[in-house]
């Protein structure tokens, strides 16, 4: 089997690059060793939030919340987003001041998406919020998506633009030969002009089998569902400094993170809650939502993902290796960034340049050799 | 808090491994969710034995009066109507009880969490008015509370039958048992030698049939059960001998039989085995009850089902297992032989290879209109639907469907969709996975969990 670019890894991140490059004339092939959206793609709380972008993100993160507003454009589903706004409160004085400090300079450099709101505001968007939360943050564009869905429709509209999707094959070998890449695999062998490595919390593994090297930690956040509830919060809410994000679906669930970590296996194939630190997430969110003591949690799991050590993300050509692109380490919030972290890849694997600054994102970031030096 | 043994349920099973643990001089602590002691079989069994249900209830219910009350005074900590919602590694047990979470620490752990009713989706079996017999006993145990105007029970199995006993015992009436189980098989014949181990519980069996004869019909060799009503039951229909036939109805009473209850040990990561003549998943253990995992023994139904002799006799030789386990009995095997607990656990166990034949899981093809998984409302063709775009994985399914994600947590669902991917993928059930199991095993409130101690100092 031989196509021009192949692409390990069956997250959000692989479909998108997968589909903007197929749309380009590019016979892309994808595999997945389990199946698709398996990890972070399918654990995530699914935010899609400008609001509090590290800089070196926000114009890909601008200009994907251009995308989210035309997702059926996009994929031809809305992914089920929905732009209920995203908040970010803090309940003290001095996250108010560092909050008020952020939004100065991002008018500065002529951003103007995030808003400053009062107490009195956020009391009209979240009524049931807590009397010592003093005001906050607020992008009314951002939002929310649901996650299985936006999986679903990337798989559809990447399999309508010709992509080839291998589920359940297991990467064994990365070859590189003159000619281009040959790819040992539970489900026969694969040839490829072009490896993209999108394996999320094993791109270390996978940058290993391709000669280049790479490390990262791995992210384990926590992520809790209750039982359905009446409707009662619109926005998806954050705390400042606090390991909170919450919000609550169409379906009447409320869904709690915000990053409080689970325990790695010591394989780093698997991770498991840690109930301490999860109850003081779930301390953080009643402090702030005391009406949500009562609700019942159904399910909690743990979302495994690459995290480098600036939370930056990895995007780029290999520099050590010919014809391998690199596109992992979200950090735990790649999952707005999908739309335009795709064409960007696409860019690369058809151009082999892009017209973004990629400086940020480069990858002997996380070189083995750079990290030793 | 820290002991040498935690036990999780306090039915017959747990009971007897926590009075046979205190006779070594082992700290115990028993777990259950009930108020008082007793497990499903015994439910009520101390507050019962001075009301008028008491002797409706039968012998054997009757028995779990001088195990209850040895319970009571063995000196093992008891905590009732509390919740194990996660176990961790180590042992650690996080509970709750009245809105409160704590963490108790102990050496070893015995499940001995009994069995839950087989989920058998079929039309109208979410229409209020549909319950199954379990829950109507538990009604009776708990209140003494029969359900009133024109009774159905469907269903095969000892428990239909038993219930039904009950209910005519203290002057219920039954409009009529639709008996789903198929004409006796050769397997079950073959068995029946071995089952004569046990005449009093054939003739038991007997004997509550002819009861079920005096009150009301009793329909065999039908297909296509349909609970149809508005809001609430109304009739049942079934198809026969190429006819629909239509009752009124106002309760219909199902029960299929009994499963495992397997999250804790899913959780857990234990290997599991499974029973495909019954159709269940169950934890491997070894000849004490120890599971895969050192230190955490199953024990009961919980280990497979076996009835509630069976689950005592199984208790105790968890009890003497962990004893070893533990270094607190060096003596196990001699203890094991001298209270012939082999022997009495083959003689408890002598009826049931002849139960397991004679009452198999349904298999009749689910259809596509049929809600699957109740709490969220989906249906087998949805999730057969889900499991053609997919790899034969119940995450994928779950993902897809939402199907598992409801308060439930896959306790109703899991199975049915483990079937439905098998048939669509043309796999045997048993190769197919469970859901993965994550905590919490039970619901827990947001300020239940947020109360626990120790997080109060981690902020």
């Amino acid at each position: 089997m031989s196509a021009d670019v192949l692409i390990i890894g069956g997250g959000l991140h692989g479909l998108s690059a997968a589909l903007q490059a197929a749309r380009r004339g590019a016979a892309v092939q994808l595999v997945e060793r389990h199946f698709l959206g398996r990890h972070a793609s399918g654990a995530t709380a699914a935010g899609v939030r400008t609001l509090g972008r590290d800089g070196a993100e926000l114009p890909l993160s601008l200009e994907a919340a251009r995308d989210w507003h035309d997702m059926e454009g996009l994929v031809g589903d809305d992914c089920g987003f929905v732009a209920c706004g995203q908040l970010q409160v803090a309940e003290d004085e001095l996250s108010l001041t560092k909050i008020e400090m952020r939004i100065k300079r991002l008018q500065a450099m002529g951003h103007f998406h995030e808003q400053m709101v009062g107490p009195d505001e956020i009391r009209s968007l979240l009524p049931g919020i807590s009397a010592h939360c003093l005001g906050g943050a607020w992008v009314s564009s951002d939002g929310s998506a649901d996650p299985h869905r936006t999986i679903r429709a990337f798989r559809d509209a990447a399999i309508r633009a010709g992509v080839d999707i291998i589920e359940e094959c297991l990467v064994t070998a990365l070859t590189r030969s003159a000619t281009g890449w040959r790819a040992e695999t539970s489900r026969g062998v694969f040839e490829a002009e072009i490896v993209v490595n999108a394996a999320g919390a094993w791109a270390d593994h996978v940058s290993h089998l391709a000669g280049d090297p790479l490390q990262h930690e791995i992210r384990t956040s926590m992520m809790v569902v209750t039982e359905r509830s009446a409707s009662r919060i619109k926005p998806v809410v954050g705390s400042f400094g606090k390991k909170l994000s919450l919000k609550q679906t169409s379906q009447g669930t409320f869904l709690i993170g915000g990053g409080s970590q689970g325990k790695l296996a010591a394989d780093r194939q698997s991770a498991t809650v840690d109930v301490v630190a999860l109850a003081a997430s779930m301390q953080a969110a009643v402090r702030v939502f005391p009406e949500l003591e009562g609700v019942r949690i159904v399910r909690t799991w743990v979302g495994m993902e690459a995290m480098t050590s600036d939370h930056r993300p990895v995007i780029g050509f290999s520099q050590q290796v010919e014809g391998l692109i690199h596109v992992f380490g979200f950090s735990g919030h790649g999952f707005q960034l999908v739309p335009s972290v795709g064409r960007v890849v696409a860019d690369l694997i058809c151009q082999g340049h892009t017209n973004h600054d990629l400086d940020a994102f480069c990858v002997s970031r996380v070189s083995i050799e750079r990290v030793a030096a | 808090m820290s002991y040498d043994v935690a036990i999780v349920g306090a039915g017959p099973a747990g009971m007897s491994a926590a009075i046979r643990l205190r006779e070594f001089g082992a700290s115990v602590v028993v777990i259950d969710e009930q108020p008082s002691p007793g497990g499903q079989i015994f439910r009520g069994i101390e507050r019962n034995a001075s009301s008028p249900v008491f002797p409706a209830l039968g012998k054997d219910y009757q028995k779990g009066q001088a195990l209850a009350a040895a319970f009571r005074v063995s000196g093992a900590e008891y905590l009732p109507s509390t919740q194990v919602w996660q176990i961790e590694d180590g042992w650690n047990l996080y509970l709750t009880a009245e809105g409160k979470a704590q963490r108790i620490a102990a050496r070893a752990v015995l499940l001995a969490n009994g069995a839950q009713e087989r989920p058998v989706p079929f039309a109208g079996w979410t229409l209020p008015g549909v319950m199954t017999v379990g829950a109507a006993q538990i009604l009776l145990k708990s209140g003494g509370m029969l359900p009133e105007g024109k009774v159905w029970i469907a269903g095969a199995g000892p428990l239909p039958l038993l219930y039904a006993t009950q209910l005519l015992n203290l002057g219920g009436r039954i409009a009529g048992f639709l008996d789903t189980s198929t004409p006796p098989r050769l397997s079950a014949l073959r068995r029946l030698p071995g089952a004569w181990r046990d005449f009093g519980g054939l003739l038991k069996g007997l004997r509550w049939l002819r009861g079920i004869k005096r009150s009301g019909i009793i329909v065999r060799g039908f297909s296509d059960l349909r609970a149809e009503g508005n809001e609430h039951l109304e009739h049942l229909t079934w198809e026969m001998e190429g006819k629909r036939h239509r009752v009124e109805a106002d309760v219909l009473l199902v029960h299929e039989g009994v499963v495992p209850r397997i999250h804790e040990t899913l959780a857990l990561g234990c290997a599991h085995h499974w029973n495909d003549e019954q159709g269940y998943l169950a934890a491997k253990v070894d000849r004490w009850g120890e599971s895969s995992r050192k230190s955490l023994f199953v024990a009961g139904d919980a280990s497979g089902i076996g009835g509630w002799l069976a689950a005592t006799i199984s208790g105790e030789i968890a009890a003497l297992g962990i004893a070893g386990r533990l270094g607190i009995s060096s003596e196990t095997d001699r203890l094991r032989k001298r209270a012939h607990l082999d022997r009495r656990r083959k003689r408890a166990l002598a009826l049931r290879p002849f139960l397991d034949a004679m009452y198999p899981p349904p298999r009749n093809r689910l259809p596509d209109d049929v809600i699957a998984c109740r709490c969220e409302e989906v249906t087998a063709g949805a999730i057969r639907a889900a499991a053609r775009n997919s790899p034969a994985d119940p995450s994928a399914v779950k993902a897809a469907t939402r199907c598992g994600m409801g308060p439930c947590q896959g306790r109703q669902c899991g199975y049915t969709v483990q079937a439905l991917l098998a048939e669509v993928h043309g796999l045997p059930v048993s190769e197919v996975r469970f859901f993965h199991i994550r905590p919490p095993l039970k619901p827990v409130t947001l300020g239940e969990i947020a109360s626990l101690e120790k997080a109060d100092r981690a902020t």
